[in-house]
Order: structure tokens, then C-alpha cells, then sequence
């Protein structure tokens, strides 16, 4: 930092010292309050590269949907507008340009009805949970309105979704005070059912949440039939209850694999749809994207207006200030690879998922829970859960390197648990089958040891019956750890 | 991409970019195109373009961080694949974040112990720092009037006409009443006694501002304090305060230690800074930090259990990157209070030396404080010939300079302002220079014809000089045409400059 001053004389010496011959790396780290005093700069990146080496290899965190890897060139154009503040929308006009340009691309590639040279209507955000709140709020505001005009009261908003909904519609839900209506799973059943969604629905219902890509389990709800089903129940009630498709993961997978699969902005009801950048949209953690169908789908009073000598820069974002870097990397895919590009990528995924689901399907100890369409990804869980879990599975598993997460499913299958592997763009085939090789190698090795619960009851049981209360203590105990797994699963 | 197949039959890795096709195709706009292009034409193609932004570094509107040192860029670097929600992934990059946390706690002297963990949470920026802590006012008085047997339907906040938009944000989307004491000329920030007076029953917290938007003003927040303990004395309604340190809470600490306004101050319940301001961060990061666990209702607050351990989370956004987070504890480690300190007492020399140099050009009145973030905001103290602050910005960019100007919050707008923040990078070189071409560009504004009303009064100036002429009969068409022609800029201008007003204080809240 060319301001800071210059180093006082007595400890010029000090950055002459090779780095861990120096008394930075025997002093402790401060943790608790600022230190007093400057470190020179290459100490302070070693100390804090140093510590981080303890994290996790992203590449190997098989949990995450979130990209870990993207090509040098566009590593390159994010460096180089890391110090670009995406909100100054006049000093940076050609990044805001870019930003449009994906909001249109996405919306097209979601067959918004624009035309071929109309601007989308929708916005860059930090990631979905933004999105969905702003398309949350949208819908609120809507209903609201439209209550108050009714003379209605408008006081108890609901969303319908499934009970395998991540949890940024429950924050939404919490922090916006909409009441949240889940529908409840059965075990075979992962995701929300449509006729039972359909029924929850009451005049209170701002919006009925589809997922396009369930996160216990990749599978793709049936956005058509509700569509039919709530058209239908519109028709009865003239509620007008509209749909909200979560597309966090699917949104950028559907239109390549399956164009045929209508989900989008082709179903009416459809009035907006949120899509991870960097989920399958193959960027880096920190960008989602929302579409609207149309303007009137978001109220105009929720949009701050800036004007810039006369033209119009609305803004409808929840975070201000924030990096450039991701947006212009999310346009750089696009153009990169186009539409052929994102194909061959998916294909690949899921060529790379069928590998992985007929190694694991082939020892003959697990069942595949996830279905062959949809996210790429692997969920399985144990035929015999009775001697070992899929918690000491993924427990064991982490020796080898390898993250692989184990939940139980969400009410009311919660007595269902798994494993689950997803299959990200640079997960390839050598991976894949050197992960079913330690997979196997954990498998043999639980067999051979004696399982976690039989051994406790062998001790409680081996005395008197005054350690009966302790046994069940301890059994409630495990259960509750089980239980308590939950899907903390993003 | 390893995994894509090329694009065409050609080989592609002989053509150079400027040869290909990809240059002469136009970006697409609209919709994806089909097919893939090559590594290197996209990353050109996109940088080229994008080399028509502003330089990041020149723009004096931005209190955000636009340079850090090299070590630091690597780090950014390497950590820009970690999701930072991965919490059971990387328990370092966790630790860092809380590690911060604790650090900016204790500059803000919240009441804990020595190695107690403080309350608060890293954030994408102020924005996101400001909802949750008007979230969390907004739950505690809501049970409270619960509890109570009263009504909760009408939340509001009181704070000044100065504050940012994303108080504006947080009042809309989260449907909270916002009370606004007016500012007037001379005064541009939150009067105490006034907001104190516009409290009542439904009053959630009183917002504060350390280091107003328009001319880097600290707030009175002791005095606010102090008249609002005696008022919640009289009425029992306990109305706590917040303060909005975006720009000021890594400032005040370092070079005004003795100035009581965080949590010395027994009302302030919690407190949130900007990372990415005078934390010296690139955007996208800022803290907010409560004042104990009762600020913070429980409720709002997810648990997420990876084997075992408690983790608990109160954010609007989940996954984002961890590079900044990185390098908030980078900057607090690197520098440490000295560091801080030695640049946050540079940037204030520079502002003295800049607001030096202004008032010696004899043109300009400072409406920016010596005391408070380190801002010069300044406005001409004649319009000559009818040119405003909004040309002299305008002609300002020709030099490369981004310096906004903007009208004041209400009941000022007729004031209008140019505003100069200098940040880290700001040096005494730039200022100076700065000066220079201020100067420059005031003596072009003089030496332009003045501005005419629509009514057309210059037209008598032309007319005076065409009858010197002795032309009379041409002179009555040639003014004609060039009263027209006047007039029309004249409309044009006046448009510009209504346009100008009503964005740039939009504009100047945005920051």
C-alpha cells in the first residue's frame, strides 16, 4: 500500500527474515481483537494461506451443486473488475450493459414471451436466495393489492410449496411474514405432489413454489400438472393463484437436455423463475438470476428508479454495493459456450452420473433414490441400515479426500437417510470411478467391524436392569443426532 | 473447456483473434447463440469492451475500497471457488469470518470479554447489514407489543432525510413507516431534538448516521443518547438506536477514539459498517454486530446442525464467495489499529490539502466538515453566467475525473454539491492535481457565452450588435433563427439539468 508508512528502521531486518524463521510464525494468531501492530504483507499471506490450507478441496466437495472451476480467461476478466463496484451503474455502464444482456439470454433460453429484440424483465442477484425473496416480495405486494382493491383482508399471506424445499423459503417466509404451507412427503414420494399442493391452496396463497431440480434428490416436480391442476382450481375460484419455479439448479439444465420438458414462462401460470449462476450456470459462488414474465408481474412500487439523462435504470435488488466479477464471468459462459457448449457440458454430467449410479447400484448394497432425470447427481441409501448408516459411510469416506454429505429426507420420510453425490462439470470419469472404488473399499471395511448402537446395548445390557433407562437414553440420543440431521443440505 | 468439442472445422489455435470471424460478428444480446467460441476470443472480445467503463480508480463518487496489495489479490484469488455457506467444508474460512467478527466487535467497545464471542455477521454490505438489524428491531418490538396486548401493525423508524437508500429499501420491503427529519441549509444532517420529538409508541429504533452520504458528517450521536434515555424515561417505550457506521465505523476508532457513539452508548443495540469502505476490502462485504443476544430475537436466527455442532446463521444471502471475507481479516491482520490509523490520518491530510487548495481558488464554499469521514463537498459560490456544479462535473470527466454533483436531501435540494471522497489510493499527488484541473475548468466555464432564459433576453445582445452592423433587415432574420435556435438549447438544457437533479440525488443516496 503505497500510503502506509514506511517501516521504522529497528525492524527493517525483518523482511530480510525467511518467513517461518521469523517471529510471525511462532506468535499466535489474533483471533479476538486487532493487533496493535502492522506485519509486513507477505507474513500476513502466509500466515492466513497457511491456515487455510486446512479447509476442504472444493473440487472434492462432492455436497455442493456451487461451480469450484473455471477456465484461466475468465479467471483473468474476474481479477481484473474485482475493484468494480457493480452498483455504479454510471461509472460502469458497459458492465451494467452486460449484465442486461444475460437477464435477456436467460429469459429467452426460459421462453419468456418477448420479442426478439425486447428487454427481459429481471435482474442479477447474489445468488437464489435473493432471488426468491424479490420474487417472493413481488407476488406478495401483488396479492396485496389486489386484496385491498377486493376489500378483503390481507393480512395472512401463504406460499404452497413441498417440504423438500431448501431453506431460503423458509428465511423468506420468517422475514417477510408469509405463512409457509408445506406439503409433505411419503416415502418413494420426493418431492411435492401437485394434487395435494393444489388443495392447500386457499385465497390467502400468494403463489404455489415449484422446484425444477429437488436438492435431497435432483428430480424435477411436475410443473405441467400443476399447471393444469391450478388452472383448473383458478377457474373455480378466481383466485388467479400464480406459479413461482424454483430453478436454482434445473434452470440451467432442463433447457439443454430435455427442450421438450415444459416447466418455463410456455405455461401460463408461470410468472417468475430464479436460476442459479453458479450452479449450472458454471460460475463461481456469488450470482442467481430472476425472470419475470411480463412488467405487470412485478409491482411497480417495490422498483427504485435511478435516471441517467433521461433513460431509466430500475432497480429492484436487495443487496447494493457488491463485485462486478461474477456477473461479467456469467456472460462470458454464455458466449463461451453458447447454447452447444452447456449441452455437451450437461451430457456429460449426466453420462458421468449413470457411471457413477451402475457402480454403486452393482455392489448391491444400496438403493438409488435419485431418478435418471433430472440434476445430475446420485442419491442413494443403504438396503440394511440395521448394523451401519450412511453417516458412518460419509464419515469414513472423508479419510479418502472425498465430501460426500448423508441426510435424512424431510417430513414425513424423515426415516429415510442418504447419501448423496453430485455430478458437477469437473467431475469426471476417472473421478467417478476411483470414488466407487473407496466406496467399495468403506463398505468392506464397516462389514468388518462390529456396528456403533450393538455395541452400547452390549454394555448397557450386560448389567442390571437399573441400566435399562440408560440404554434407552442413550438409543433416544442416537436417534435424536439421526434426527437431527436434517436437510441442512443447499 | 475441456469438456466442449470446437467449435468449427477450422484450426481454430492458428487464427489469430483479430482474424477470426468473432470480431466482426456482434455480441449476441438477446439470446445465446448456438455455438461455442474459442477461449481467447471470448475473454478478448469481453475486455475490450469492457475498457470502456470508467477507471475504477478515478472515481472520486465511490467510497468503495478500489486497490489492495498484491498478496491479498492471491488470496482473493485462491479462495474465489470456496462457497462461503459451506460451513462443514471449510471450518477455517468460518473462523475467519468470526474472527472478524469479534475484531470489529471489540473496536466498537461491545460490552464482552476478553475472549467472549461477539454477536454479528459478515454480510454482502451495508444493505444486507442494515435489514437483518432492522429486522431484528422490528421482531423485539413487535413480541414486546405482543406481550403488551397492543397493536403491532405500524412499525416505523425515524432517522434524518440524509440517509441512504437502503433505509428507503428496508422500509418498503419490509413494510416499516419511515419518519424522516427534514434537513435545512446549513445544517445537513439529523438534528437530535427533532427526532427525538417524532419517536412514539410505534417507533422501532432511531437510525443514526456516522459519516452522512452528502458530506461525510458524523451525526450527534451522543446527544441523541442522551435526550432519548430522559424521553424513554418519561414514556417506558425503551426505543433503542442504531447506528449506521457504514463509512464511519472503521474511521471514527482509529483518529477519534474519544468520540463516544458505539456501544459505549447504553441505547445503541447494534451497529454495521461497510467492509468494502474504510474496511479497505473490495465490494462486497460489510458487518453488523448487536450489542449482546438479547438484541437479536432468536426466531430469526436458522440453526444448521452438521454433525453435531451448532452453526447458527442469520443472513438474506446463502451461498457467495469467500474471497472477501478473506480479505477483511487479511487487511485487520496486515495493518492492525496502526495501520488503520497511519492511512485513515493520510486520507485526512489529503482532504485538508484538497479543501485547501479550492478555497484558494477563491470560487468554491465548503459544506463538508474537517471532522468525519474524509470528504470534500463543495459548491460554487456564484453561478456565473448560469454554469452550475453539474457542468463542472461534466467537464471534469474529460480529464478522466469522475466527481458527482448532486442536490441536498429536502428541505435543501436548492443547495447543490460536488463531492470528492478520498479513499486510501487518494494520494496528496492526485489532489493537488485535481485542484489543477478544477481550476482549468472553471476558467473554460467563464470564458463561455452565459446561459439565456427561455424569454430569450440575450436576444437583445445580438440584436445590438447586428444594428452596429447596420444590418437591420438581415439582423431581424438572422435573430430570428437564432433566437430559435436559443431557445432550443436552452429547453434542452434546462431539461438536462431537472434530469440531472432528480438522479444525481437518487444518485447520491445510492452511495
Amino acid at each position: 500500500m503505497v500510503i502506509t508508512t514506511t517501516i521504522p528502521d529497528h525492524r527493517a531486518g525483518e523482511l530480510l527474515h525467511y518467513t517461518f524463521a521469523s517471529r510471525y510464525a511462532g506468535a499466535p494468531v489474533p483471533k479476538f481483537k486487532m493487533p496493535e501492530k502492522s506485519i509486513p504483507k507477505e507474513a500476513a499471506y502466509q500466515i492466513i494461506n497457511d491456515e487455510l490450507m486446512l479447509d476442504g478441496t472444493p473440487r472434492l466437495n462432492l455436497a455442493s451443486f456451487v461451480t469450484t472451476w473455471m477456465e484461466p480467461e475468465c479467471e483473468k476478466l474476474m481479477m481484473a473488475s474485482i475493484n468494480k463496484n457493480y452498483v455504479d451503474m454510471d461509472e460502469y455502464p458497459v458492465t451494467t450493459e452486460l449484465q442486461n444482456r444475460c437477464v435477456n439470454m436467460i429469459a429467452h433460453l426460459f421462453n419468456a414471451p418477448v420479442g426478439e429484440t425486447e428487454t427481459a424483465v429481471g435482474v442479477g442477484t447474489v445468488g437464489s436466495s435473493e432471488a426468491i425473496m424479490l420474487a417472493g416480495l413481488a407476488f406478495k405486494r401483488k396479492w396485496q393489492a389486489k386484496r385491498k382493491s377486493e376489500g378483503k383482508p390481507y393480512d395472512k399471506p401463504n406460499i404452497v410449496t413441498g417440504a423438500n424445499v431448501q431453506v431460503c423459503w423458509e428465511k423468506f417466509a420468517r422475514y417477510f411474514e408469509v405463512e409457509l404451507k408445506e406439503v409433505k412427503l411419503s416415502e418413494g414420494y420426493y418431492v411435492m405432489d401437485p394434487v395435494k399442493a393444489v388443495e392447500m391452496v386457499d385465497e390467502n396463497t400468494i403463489c404455489v413454489a415449484a422446484i425444477l431440480g429437488s436438492t435431497l434428490t435432483g428430480e424435477f416436480e411436475n410443473v405441467k400438472l400443476l399447471h393444469e391442476l391450478l388452472t383448473k382450481k383458478n377457474e373455480e375460484t378466481g383466485w388467479d393463484t400464480p406459479i413461482h419455479v424454483d430453478a436454482a439448479s434445473g434452470g440451467f439444465i432442463a433447457p439443454f437436455l430435455y427442450p421438450d420438458l415444459e416447466w418455463d414462462f410456455r405455461l401460463p401460470l408461470v410468472k417468475s423463475i430464479n436460476v442459479s449462476g453458479h450452479k449450472y450456470g458454471l460460475v463461481y459462488p456469488g450470482v442467481g438470476w430472476v425472470v419475470w414474465r411480463t412488467k405487470e408481474d412485478l409491482p411497480d412500487d417495490l422498483i427504485f428508479h435511478i435516471n441517467y439523462l433521461g433513460s431509466d435504470q430500475p432497480t429492484f435488488t436487495l443487496n447494493f454495493s457488491k463485485g462486478s466479477s461474477q456477473i461479467i464471468a456469467q456472460y462470458y459462459q454464455l458466449i463461451r459456450l453458447g447454447f452447444e457448449g452447456y449441452k455437451n457440458i450437461m451430457e456429460n454430467c449426466m453420462s458421468n452420473a449413470r457411471v457413477l449410479k451402475e457402480g454403486i447400484e452393482k455392489m448391491g448394497r444400496f438403493d438409488i433414490v435419485s431418478k435418471d432425470v433430472g440434476v445430475p447427481l446420485v442419491a442413494f441409501s443403504l438396503k440394511d441400515s440395521s448394523k451401519h448408516t450412511v453417516f458412518e459411510i460419509s464419515d469414513s469416506l472423508r479419510r479418502f479426500g472425498w465430501i460426500v454429505p448423508a441426510y435424512t429426507m424431510a417430513p414425513d420420510a424423515q426415516h429415510i437417510a442418504v447419501l448423496r453425490i453430485v455430478v458437477r462439470e469437473d467431475f469426471s470419469r476417472s473421478l467417478a470411478e476411483r470414488l466407487i472404488a473407496d466406496i467399495d473399499k468403506v463398505v468392506k471395511e464397516l462389514d468388518t467391524l462390529p456396528s456403533r448402537e450393538s455395541t452400547k446395548a452390549a454394555h448397557i445390557t450386560a448389567t442390571v436392569e437399573e441400566k435399562q433407562h440408560t440404554e434407552e437414553e442413550v438409543l433416544a440420543r442416537w436417534k435424536r443426532v439421526l434426527a437431527a440431521k436434517r436437510a441442512g443440505a443447499c | 473447456m475441456v469438456f466442449a468439442r470446437p467449435a468449427s472445422e477450422s484450426d481454430l489455435s492458428v487464427i489469430s483473434t483479430s482474424g477470426s470471424l468473432y470480431v466482426r460478428d456482434s455480441l449476441p444480446k438477446y439470446k445465446m447463440q448456438e455455438n461455442s467460441m474459442p477461449k481467447e476470443a471470448a475473454y478478448q472480445i469481453i475486455h475490450d469492451e469492457l475498457l470502456l467503463d470508467f477507471k475504477p480508480k478515478l472515481n472520486l463518487a465511490s467510497f468503495v475500497t478500489t486497490l489492495m496489495e498484491p498478496e491479498c489479490d492471491k488470496l482473493i484469488m485462491e479462495s474465489i471457488n470456496k462457497n462461503y455457506v459451506d460451513m462443514d467444508e471449510y471450518p477455517v474460512t468460518t473462523e475467519l469470518h468470526n474472527r472478524c467478527v469479534n475484531m470489529i466487535a471489540h473496536l466498537f467497545n461491545a460490552p464482552l470479554g476478553d475472549s467472549e464471542d461477539a454477536i454479528g455477521v459478515g454480510t454482502v454490505g451495508s444493505s444486507e447489514a442494515i435489514m437483518l438489524a432492522g429486522l431484528a428491531f422490528k421482531r423485539k418490538w413487535q413480541n414486546k407489543r405482543k406481550a403488551e396486548g397492543k397493536p403491532y401493525d405500524r412499525p416505523n423508524i425515524v432517522t434524518g432525510a440524509n440517509v441512504q437508500v437502503c433505509w428507503e429499501k428496508f422500509a418498503r420491503y419490509f413494510e416499516v413507516e419511515l419518519k424522516e427529519v427534514k434537513v435545512r441549509e446549513g445544517y445537513y444532517v439529523m438534528d437530535p431534538v427533532k427526532a427525538v420529538e417524532m419517536v412514539d409508541e410505534n417507533t422501532i429504533c432511531v437510525a443514526a448516521i456516522l459519516g452522512s452520504t452528502y458530506n461525510g458528517e458524523f451525526e450527534d450521536v451522543k446527544l441523541l443518547n442522551d435526550l432519548l434515555l430522559e424521553k424513554n424515561k418519561q414514556t417506558g417505550w425503551d426505543t433503542p438506536i442504531h447506528v449506521d457506521a457504514a463509512s464511519g465505523g472503521f474511521i471514527a476508532p482509529f483518529i477519534y477514539p474519544e468520540l463516544e457513539w458505539d456501544f459505549r452508548l447504553p441505547m445503541v443495540k447494534s451497529i454495521n459498517v461497510s467492509g468494502h469502505k474504510y474496511g479497505l476490502v473490495y465490494a462486497g462485504i460489510g458487518w453488523v454486530i448487536w450489542r449482546s443476544k438479547d438484541d437479536l430475537p432468536e426466531d430469526l436466527v436458522f440453526h444448521i446442525k452438521y454433525l453435531g455442532a451448532d452453526q447458527s446463521t442469520f443472513t438474506l444471502n446463502f451461498s457467495k464467495g469467500s474471497s472477501q471475507i478473506i480479505a477483511q481479516y487479511y487487511q485487520l491482520v496486515r495493518l492492525g489499529q496502526e495501520g488503520y490509523r497511519h492511512i485513515m490520518e493520510n486520507c485526512h491530510e489529503n482532504a485538508m490539502v484538497l479543501k485547501a487548495g479550492l478555497e484558494k481558488t477563491g470560487r468554491f464554499n465548503i459544506l463538508s466538515k474537517d471532522d468525519g469521514v474524509p470528504v470534500v463537498a463543495f459548491s460554487l459560490k456564484e453561478k456565473k453566467g448560469g454554469h452550475d456544479e453539474f457542468e463542472v462535473s461534466e467537464m471534469l470527466r474529460r480529464f478522466g475525473w469522475i466527481v458527482p454533483a448532486y442536490p441536498m436531501p429536502p428541505d435543501a435540494e436548492h443547495v447543490i454539491v460536488l463531492r470528492v471522497v478520498i479513499r486510501a489510493e487518494f494520494s496528496r499527488t492526485l489532489a493537488e492535481r485535481l485542484v489543477h484541473d478544477i481550476s482549468i475548468v472553471l476558467h473554460e466555464l467563464d470564458k463561455l457565452p452565459a446561459k439565456v432564459s427561455a424569454e430569450g433576453k440575450e436576444a437583445g445582445a445580438v440584436t445590438a450588435a447586428d444594428e452596429e452592423n447596420g444590418d437591420i433587415d438581415g439582423a431581424v432574420h438572422k435573430r430570428k433563427s437564432d433566437l430559435e435556435t436559443q431557445r432550443e438549447i436552452t429547453t434542452y438544457w434546462k431539461n438536462y439539468v431537472v434530469a440531472q437533479k432528480t438522479i444525481k440525488r437518487q444518485k447520491v443516496m445510492a452511495s
